[in-house]
């Protein structure tokens, strides 16, 4: 059972609020939730319930207000403040992210669009372009290689968005609504790949969305509203590939 | 990877559009320098053609440049004779309207003694003088060519050759003639002022005054011993070569070098302004791109290093855009162009600095940028 392992992200009673006074606004009041090695999970909610705040927080982006965070079982927020001096390193480690609209950049062809994370980390330029390819090979879209970003397809730039992604072997990977840019049946492609990822990588997958068809590709479902998580529902088994 | 060149070359077509916008405000910046710079080589040109060390004046006048100066003509064999000069001219300055194939014409007359000091450092077409009268060697700037016919008030004379870079300060190419021939259009009225004067009973007075006597002095004379024997006569000045340059180009023209300098700095702060509203608008259209390098990994000196990188390359593409273009067409211009090494290097450095400054605004945005913008639509 996934529960039995030690969670690749544990969030601990989180709390962020914006402003004070009258003009404070809770983001998250004291959320918890564990996600294990090989699970995918959902994030929903409506506009402002703190989804998207939950995902910065995990992705090390804004500062909670509270509570404690371990990544790939190391503590790095606890006590009011961060534990590791280099947030930008520790994102580089640990962290993959998913974008909705791709974010790729447009001035650099797919390969390089993955070797500039690899660069980023200290992998020399002939390195980081061969595991790219690698990587694009992995993801079956090695025969685009040399593309620009605005010649790609948006299920195909996705696929690149992924690589760039697991370019330095994350093993937790945020996405926000990675779906969102996307028919459904490039959706359901980019979801079986993130499946298959999250079996193949031992990591865990953590997605921000609004897309119903794809509730069946989660293991888990965490429903927000207004900063805490009101629901959990359990779609497949943790672990399974679909 | 060098990001800031794969943008460059992703979107070549519109950095080279920019470049050439920015060359040709740069290319203006460089023709001010080279027009102040031509100023000072053209009047030190003319100053320097006579090859001397010593330059003999009206007492109390800075002339024959900087003031007006008249001095008897046979101020020449005294100083002549003095102790330490090997060689000794009589020559005058006047800016005189012409006549040439229908065509008015400012010409800058210097009447010269050939075979003495005070004549065109070099002949580049045809010959120098080789008559005593009604002769003419002019500036190539003039478009006389030798043949032409020039008309001083009654008298006419054929150019013979050409010499180049020979203008007065005041841009006025330069046409040597004998002395003889200088002083006697100098003192020539018209002949119904002629006929006033002897109604008046007014005598023509003598014509042999010259402007100055120059002078080449021995190795081991003193230009400072000769000057101060010259100055015994209470009637004669000397100033020495490097004085009257000092002249030129500290007194004569400097009203002309503020003028330009100040119309050159604000056009170097126009570049500035321009530059930096070019890479802040460049960096705010990828804010997004920024937030998104930010957020898998890119530390701050990269983003900084693609914005500095991309303004210095801007700023020295227009550099060299307008340098060639300076280059291309700087002859077309009325007054000479001159830019020297060091100039041109001066202004690669000022542009590199400027570049750096506009480019702190951008850094600045960018730097500010929260990486958690990429996320969301």
């Amino acid at each position: 059972m996934a529960q039995e392992r030690t969670p690749l992200v544990s969030v601990r009673g989180v709390s962020k609020h914006y402003g004070e006074g009258a003009a404070r606004v809770d983001a998250l009041k004291g959320v918890s939730i564990d996600i294990f090695p090989r699970e995918v999970v959902a994030l929903l909610g409506p506009s402002g319930s703190g989804k998207t705040t939950l995902l910065n927080v995990i992705g090390c982006i804004i500062d909670p207000s509270g509570g404690a965070l371990d990544l790939d079982g190391e503590r790095v927020f606890d006590n009011g403040k961060w534990l590791r001096d280099d947030l930008r390193r520790l994102r580089l480690e640990k962290i993959g992210f998913i974008f909705q609209a791709h974010n790729l950049l447009p001035f650099l062809d797919a390969t390089d669009n993955v070797a500039v994370a690899l660069e980023l980390a200290g992998h020399s330029q002939s390195a980081a372009r061969r595991r790219a390819v690698e990587l694009l090979d992995y993801l079956e879209i090695g025969h685009r290689r040399d593309a620009m970003p605005a010649k790609l397809s948006g299920g195909e730039a996705q696929r690149v968005a992924i690589a760039r992604a697991l370019a330095n072997s994350p093993r937790i990977i945020l996405a926000d609504e990675p779906t969102a840019a996307l028919d459904s049946k490039r959706a359901q492609i980019v979801m079986e790949l993130l499946r298959k990822l999250a079996a193949e990588q031992d990591a865990s997958i953590i997605a921000v969305t609004h897309d119903e068809k794809i509730f069946g590709y989660f293991d888990r479902v965490c429903h927000l509203r207004d900063g805490v998580i009101e629901e959990e529902t359990r779609v497949a088994p943790a672990g399974q590939s679909v | 990877m060098n990001l800031a060149w794969r943008e460059i070359r992703h979107n070549s077509g519109r950095f080279v559009f920019t470049g050439v916008g920015l060359g040709l405000l740069l290319g203006v910046v460089l023709s001010m320098i080279g027009i102040y710079r031509g100023m000072v080589v053209d009047a030190l040109t003319i100053a320097r053609t006579p090859d001397v060390d010593l330059w003999v004046v009206e007492a109390n006048s800075r002339g024959p440049f900087a003031e007006s100066s008249r001095i008897p003509g046979d101020t020449r064999e005294a100083v002549a004779r003095m102790p330490g000069v090997t060689a000794a001219g009589s020559v005058t300055y006047q800016s005189v309207e012409a006549t040439a194939g229908g065509r008015k014409m400012r010409l800058y007359v210097i009447g010269y003694e050939p075979g003495r000091p005070g004549g065109p450092a070099e002949i580049i077409v045809g010959r120098g003088l080789g008559r005593s009268h009604f002769e003419i060697v002019a500036d190539r700037s003039s478009k006389l060519v030798p043949g032409d016919v020039v008309t001083f008030g009654r008298d006419r004379y054929t150019v013979v050759g050409l010499t180049a870079y020979h203008v007065s300060s005041g841009g006025d190419p330069a046409a040597f003639v004998t002395l003889r021939d200088a002083q006697q259009f100098q003192a020539e009225l018209d002949p119904a002022a002629v006929r006033l004067q002897a109604a008046r009973g007014a005598g023509s007075g003598s014509i042999d005054t010259v402007s100055a006597v120059i002078a080449r002095l021995a190795p081991a004379a003193s230009v400072e011993a000769v000057a101060a024997g010259i100055a015994r006569w209470k009637h004669l000045s000397a100033i020495a070569q490097a004085d009257q340059e000092a002249i030129l180009t500290g007194s004569h023209i400097d009203r002309a070098r503020r003028q330009i300098g100040l119309f050159t700095g604000l056009l170097l702060a126009v570049s500035a302004v321009v530059i930096a509203l070019i890479i802040y608008t460049m960096t705010m259209e990828k804010l997004k791109q920024i937030a998104t390098l930010k957020l898998i990994g890119a530390p701050d000196r990269t983003i900084t290093a693609m914005i500095v990188q991309q303004a210095l390359a801007l700023g020295l593409i227009g550099f060299f855009m307008g340098w060639a273009l300076i280059v291309a067409i700087k002859d077309i211009f009325p007054r000479r162009i001159v830019l020297d090494t060091d100039n041109v290097t001066q202004l690669g450095i000022v542009i590199v600095a400027v570049c750096l400054l506009a480019s702190g605004l951008g850094v600045r945005a960018a730097l500010k940028v929260d990486p958690a913008t990429a996320l969301g639509g």
